[in-house]
């Protein structure tokens, strides 16, 4: 069965651990700057929004790579490979979730790979706003849709 | 003679995934891709880091197993289409061979314009189109060599690192007021060039090039000043044009490029068309552009190969955008930055800093921006545009500060 994030922002509460230990479990020591999961503060409406990766079906980095950098791995996660990928950045502009991104350091873009199937996210989130769940009940409904509008084209079913 | 189900002239991104889709929706047919270089298809956007030596000749390689296509049962044959008989279902190749065709797909890509003036096709004198251009720039672009890059456009500014990375001198000269005119506003167009001069190029803009001489082995560059100059090598950067002169007496509805519908059919049963080469409907305006970048010739190339399989699929219409690391300054562009009638537009502007945004709203409706100096969820923007999501309150918040742009996506879908 494959698994999903299901990230609950209800239960956040902006403790940032989530983005250090991302940070962290890729190398980054504990540098929020280098994580590929956020926390957006809304002051206004006094909330926290963790937000990464849905690992869409669409798969617009994927399909506008031109060096063929990014695949699929067994848990469903699309990685990027560091040796193939050039640093043309295009991918930073076809995924209309802004959740592939250039890091200068590297060279590289880095994006969500769900930690090969054990994702640090989860572990560090004290609140259970983050959880790894079966995909059919993940619902990302909401990235879904937003999705469904940004689709390149529209299949008709006949 | 030979023959395929469904025969696809070009060997770039458009062509590619158009091979992959139609492996997806039809098992059996038979899928043919006619390349006019001998080399397995390749990328143009990986051809600046293989001129840095980033990258090998594989590096550039849209798929990399040597087996891929095989493995799809997609047939590569390397040869150059000369003409199409659409009435017998016929290429003309330059060898003079045939090939029939049940369906036809032309994704030929761009060619880069050379200027008419005198002197260049002297040697020394290059395009950075092919994989045999940056060979032959690499070759000259040694350390300590002058060198004169003639447009400051996109791909102008996509080898301007590479070029300054081999230890060139280097002199650009723009014809238009501004750096990437077609791509940034007055604000960014300078921002960059101020950029590129801090990092000691010589960045020469509403100047154009008279001609070029042979000078002994190097190249003598007279501007319409009236200056000249020597140099090892002349790059040539100034536009591109769709490769279709071979379709010209096909019958085919051509304008800048072969005008396709929303199933990226031409004017023509059973010949489609894809990616550069290809003016098929603008996101916004609903009407005929070419949008000559790799997100576009995939989305073409997929929906193309959908339709020529059977399965109707409409296309949305293409987004112009664009990223562009000009010697470590990334810039990114999207839809209508220039904004429209009766629209607003709000600006963030840290010049010290080599930070921009221009964000430009129709209503409560994100319709274009540009970026300098940030990278961080740029996709959104992308998003933002292309969903057409009303933005409420957040209007006028990214109207006082337009770097909040990844909080008005998230507010808005999120929460």
């Amino acid at each position: 069965m494959q698994k999903s994030l299901h990230i609950s922002a209800d239960d956040c509460t902006g403790c940032y651990q989530c983005v250090l230990a991302c940070s962290d479990e890729h190398g980054y020591d504990f540098n929020p700057m280098k994580s590929v999961i956020q926390v957006f503060k809304f002051e206004d409406e006094g909330r926290y929004v963790p937000y990464t990766c849905t690992q869409c079906d669409e798969a617009w980095c994927q399909k506008a790579c031109p060096t063929d950098a990014i695949s699929v791995d067994a848990n469903g996660a699309k990685v990027v490979s560091e040796a193939l990928c050039v640093g043309c950045k295009v991918c930073t502009i076809a995924c209309p979730f802004g959740t592939i991104n250039y890091n200068a350091d590297s060279g590289k873009v880095i994006k969500c790979d769900l930690c090969g199937g054990d994702p640090a996210c989860v572990k560090a989130c004290p609140t259970s706003a983050i959880t790894f769940v079966n995909s059919d009940t993940a619902q990302f409904d909401k990235m879904r849709a937003w999705a469904g509008k940004t689709d390149a084209g529209t299949q008709q079913s006949n | 003679m030979k023959q395929a189900d469904y025969v696809i002239i070009g060997a770039g991104p458009a062509a590619v995934a158009a091979a992959e889709t139609l492996r997806r929706s039809d098992r059996d047919g038979t899928i043919a891709i006619i390349s006019r270089e001998n080399i397995s298809p390749y990328s143009r956007m990986a051809l600046p880091y293989f001129l840095t030596g980033q990258i090998s000749q594989k590096g550039t390689y849209l798929r990399k197993s040597s087996e891929h296509y095989k493995q799809h049962n997609i047939t590569l044959y390397h040869a150059t289409v000369t003409h199409v008989d659409p009435q017998k279902k016929h290429l003309h190749l330059a060898s003079g061979g045939r090939v029939s065709y049940g369906k036809l797909l032309i994704a030929t890509g761009a060619s880069p314009i050379k200027p008419p003036l005198p002197g260049l096709d002297l040697p020394g004198v290059h395009h950075c189109w092919t994989l045999d251009d940056a060979k032959a720039i690499a070759a000259r672009a040694g350390d300590g060599a002058n060198i004169v890059l003639m447009g400051a456009g996109f791909i102008g500014c996509i080898i301007l690192e590479a070029l300054m990375s081999r230890g060139a001198k280097l002199t650009v000269i723009e014809a238009e007021d501004r750096m990437v005119p077609r791509m940034m506003d007055d604000v960014a167009g300078n921002m960059l060039k101020s950029w590129c001069e801090h990092k000691g190029m010589t960045i020469l803009t509403s100047t154009r090039v008279a001609s070029v001489a042979d000078a002994g082995g190097k190249l003598e560059v007279t501007l319409d000043s009236g200056d000249s100059d020597v140099v090892d090598l002349v790059v040539v950067a100034t536009g591109v044009k769709a490769n279709i002169d071979f379709a010209s007496d096909m019958g085919l509805e051509i304008e800048e490029g072969i005008k396709v519908d929303h199933h990226m059919q031409t004017s023509l049963t059973d010949i489609y068309a894809a990616g550069d080469c290809a003016q098929g409907r603008d996101f916004f305006t609903g009407l005929w552009s070419v949008h000559a970048i790799q997100p576009t010739a995939t989305e073409h190339g997929h929906i193309a190969a959908l339709n020529m399989a059977g399965r109707k699929a409409a296309y949305k219409g293409s987004l112009n955008m664009n990223v562009l690391d000009t010697a470590g300054l990334i810039s990114s562009s999207f839809g209508q930055w220039q904004g429209v009638e009766g629209g607003e537009s709000a600006q963030s502007i840290d010049a010290e800093r080599y930070r921009y945004t221009n964000l430009a709203f129709e209503g409560d409706r994100l319709i274009g921006a540009l970026t300098i100096g940030r990278t961080d969820n740029i996709g959104i923007l992308r998003g933002l545009i292309q969903s057409r999501t009303k933005l409420g309150v957040w209007k006028e918040r990214l109207m006082k500060s337009p770097n909040r742009i990844a909080e008005s996506y998230i507010a808005n879908t999120q929460m």
